[in-house]
């Protein structure tokens, strides 16, 4: 034999794409703005290693609280589409059949076909001062001058929990119809009530759906851009747009790279400990999505 | 609960409101957005002053509608041409992925396994910024070393691609890999028994067999890319995709045109999304 076998060909062939999609898109990349987020400006096209960005994050408070608010609301809005999603995910689960259910599903698919550009204009229009929510307050003769319902926080929370419903709804429902309702008749007879029932065999079944689905939601709201800058408008402090400043309107991508270094560390650190508290495996959990 | 244990009506009805809500809340949004692209004012808000298709075919000195508006029509098609490249690259490669995930056996294939998941949990603007650092470093070295321009690494559609795909890929390797999943390998066999080599099996059993995943996975990849805005927002140059141009006039304020194009992307992608749903029975 000389050269290959046909067999390690078509290994080769088909591990080189994967290979350079990894390398070049991926891990190449991100090493790279590990190195730029490490280095100093120190004369024209001259650098320097250093830890200055990291203390400058630490340091300037306004990075810094922007970094924990954008966490803290990341987590909040987590919770909420949790709590928001569970009775629906119930319902189309076990609750609905045929048709009705059928119909559910889609209804919850089509916000998502929808982009994230046409739910955020949607929100713009409800709740601009001139918009469908302060006109209708006012015609029912609850305020008397229209009410800017955007650029603040709980507006934010709204449009976050919206676009990110859907990742934590699918998970749930996958996870609940695998539970056998057997189970839960049985736990009836022996004299559970709903709530005992609930928390002792319901969301022990439903957990590898519950953590797949607040890891999808964290992370998606973490990154997300469009929502906290267009409904938060210039107060709106969210992390990813100091990123888009630094890197984008300022060109200081020494800065840049160490802000998208410190969010890309906290999401990972997070959905990593949510992994370990609920004893998941990354691959198995991502899977489910 | 479930339907074989007593509800009291209470309960019931109360469910039966939540849910209700619950799908208001959903679709509030979306109906907004539709119903007013047909207002006749310059203002996507209330009141309301009468239906109009004005900003789909008005073609007037202060109403431009969707088909008539050029810069709109223009950023349709970049992402068209985008999300065409996005789709025949992240369904090849991730057809291979998934052989290489469900057949072949190879050293590092677990770590292989979890880099391939990876860009599902890296935030969409963290992907555009590093290949837009990485891609910006090597022109910078090829020109001051060689004196030589590579415009593709600059911010452009090439890079946007490049972003787009190196995570859609992965949500197309997933789903071409779930369908390899449950291939029956001794059809496989049974024609390799019977004489058959292995491109012809892989190009008349296999294939056919995953056929539904890889159109399925290209239909998602092509939506997927079409309504990409955080990735794209970072790598784009000078030719704006519709939702880097629609958020650019969001900004400056909404108006009718942006519902009617709007309007008109929930169409396309709720047919798109019919049809992959009324294949399916018709697959199994």
């Amino acid at each position: 034999m000389n050269g290959l076998s046909p067999k390690k060909l078509t290994l080769y062939l088909l591990l080189a794409p994967a290979i350079l999609w990894l390398l070049l898109l991926i891990v190449l990349p991100h090493t790279g703005m590990g190195i730029i987020s490490l280095r100093e400006r120190v004369g024209p096209g001259e650098f320097a290693f250093s830890f200055k960005q990291y203390m400058t994050f630490f340091e300037e408070p306004l990075y810094w609280n922007t970094f924990v608010r954008t966490a803290v609301m990341s987590l909040i809005a987590t919770v909420l589409a949790l709590v928001l999603a569970f009775p629906v995910a119930w319902t189309i689960a076990k609750v609905a059949k045929g048709r009705m259910k059928a119909l559910m599903l889609a209804a919850t698919l089509l916000p998502f076909w929808a982009s994230e550009l046409v739910r955020t204009l949607g929100w713009l229009i409800l709740l601009r001062g001139s918009g469908v929510i302060p006109g209708f307050f006012q015609m029912i003769g609850l305020t008397n001058e229209p009410v800017e319902l955007l650029y603040h926080d709980a507006t934010i929370l709204v449009g976050l929990v919206y676009s990110s419903l859907l990742f934590m709804l699918v998970p749930l429902i996958n996870a609940l119809e695998t539970l056998d309702d057997s189970l839960i008749e049985a736990a009836y007879d022996l004299g559970g009530n709903r709530f005992d029932i609930l928390r002792r065999i319901v969301i022990p079944h439903a957990a590898p759906g519950i953590a797949a689905g607040c890891i999808m939601v964290f992370m998606l709201t973490l990154g997300n851009y469009l929502t906290p800058v267009v409904l938060g408008g210039k107060s709106s402090m969210w992390f990813t747009e100091q990123i888009y400043t630094q890197f984008i309107t300022r060109f200081n991508w020494e800065q840049g790279a160490a802000f998208a270094f410190l969010l890309l560390g906290l999401s990972s650190l997070l959905v990593w400990a949510g992994l370990k508290i609920t004893g998941q495996r990354f691959a198995d959990a991502m899977r489910r999505t | 609960m479930i339907p074989s244990l007593p509800d009291s009506k209470f309960l019931t009805r109360g469910r039966a409101v939540y849910v209700t809500l619950f799908f208001l809340f959903l679709l509030l949004p979306l109906s907004v957005v539709a119903v007013f692209a047909f207002n006749n004012s310059l203002f996507p808000t209330p009141p309301w002053k009468g239906f109009t298709f004005d900003w789909f075919i008005a073609h007037t000195d202060d109403r431009t509608g969707l088909f008539f508006d050029t810069a709109l029509l223009t950023s349709i098609w970049v992402s068209c041409k985008v999300a065409f490249w996005v789709t025949v690259l992240s369904v090849t490669i991730g057809t291979g992925n998934a052989f290489l995930l469900e057949r072949a056996q190879f050293p590092g294939k677990s770590i292989l396994t979890t880099m391939m998941l990876v860009p599902l949990v890296i935030p969409g603007v963290i992907l555009g910024i590093s290949i837009l650092s990485f891609a910006s470093q090597i022109a910078n070295f090829a020109y001051d070393q060689w004196e030589l321009e590579l415009e593709w690494l600059r911010p452009g559609l090439p890079l946007v691609v490049a972003g787009q795909f190196s995570y859609i890929v992965t949500i197309a390797t997933l789903t071409i890999a779930a369908r390899l999943k449950r291939f029956d390998e001794s059809l496989e066999e049974a024609a390799l028994n019977l004489g058959a080599s292995r491109f012809a099996i892989l190009r008349t059993i296999t294939l056919p067999y995953l056929k539904p995943a890889i159109i399925g996975s290209g239909a998602v990849a092509f939506l997927l890319s079409f309504e990409n805005f955080n990735t794209t927002l970072m790598l784009v140059g000078s030719d704006n995709p519709l939702t880097v141009l629609m958020y650019g006039r969001m900004r400056e304020g909404a108006s009718p045109v942006l519902n009617a194009v709007s309007l008109l992307l929930m169409m396309v992608s709720g047919i798109a999304v019919a049809l992959m749903y009324f294949r399916k029975p018709r697959q199994k």
